[in-house]
């Protein structure tokens, strides 16, 4: 299974490929790039990876994800390279019978993925750019 | 032995290069290898614990020992999603 991608993330196709007849709901994740961070402008974020450790942190999530809530039908998509303001960075399906376990399967993936996965956003604006957490660590 | 050291955002940005391969002494541990780069890289001076560290894909602490064909990255802060 691929998680990551350099291009344009179709979150609607990601959902599709998870809902079964079966299913009652599903609830579709999008992150997404805003136009500010900690008070300053944000115009676009370049997104770099440890891709093979990514892919497989990922997957580890997913599998976790699975084995917890087994009735959920989980897709995942993180985007790499540039993106600008209002693209989709990240975007995860999560289908169910009923609706409180898609909600929180997705919530668990995305929570999860924020904490270890080697994903890592530079910051572009017009006062320059910054790796984020950097500065705060150690 | 042999260790392929990868570097990745505000570590590649600060050693120039995405990896460098380092010829070590039997018995380094990781955090050896983080000290070495303080001591090489003035913008990481004031960091004297290493952030989280990797060693072929899978996170380790930085007591970890190293061995020949190892592949070690030191993770700095991630901002997935």
């Amino acid at each position: 299974m691929t998680y990551l991608t350099d291009a344009p993330i179709d979150a609607a196709a990601l959902a599709r490929q998870v809902v079964r007849s079966s299913d009652g709901a599903y609830v579709l994740f999008e992150g997404i790039v805003r136009n500010h961070s900690e008070g300053k402008s944000v115009e676009s974020i370049f997104y770099d990876a440890y891709r093979p450790m990514a892919e497989k942190e990922i997957g580890a999530i997913i599998d976790d994800v699975r084995a917890r809530f087994p009735d959920v039908a989980v897709a995942c998509l993180h985007r790499l390279g540039h993106l600008d303001v209002g693209e989709t960075s990240i975007a995860i399906a999560c289908a169910s019978p009923h609706r409180a376990e898609a909600f929180e399967a997705c919530r668990t993936i995305i929570d999860r993925i924020k904490q270890t996965v080697p994903i890592w956003k530079k910051e572009r604006g017009p006062d320059g750019e910054e790796w984020v957490g950097w500065q705060h660590q150690c | 032995m042999r260790v392929r050291l990868l570097y990745f955002a505000v570590l590649r940005d600060i050693a120039g290069a995405p990896e460098a391969e380092l010829d070590l002494p039997e018995g380094t541990r990781a955090a050896d290898v983080w000290q070495r780069l303080r001591s090489e890289h003035r913008a990481l001076a004031e960091y004297a614990q290493p952030p989280l560290t990797a060693v072929n894909e899978t996170y380790v602490t930085p007591d970890a020992l190293l061995r020949d064909g190892d592949e070690l990255a030191f993770i700095p802060p991630v901002a997935g999603g």
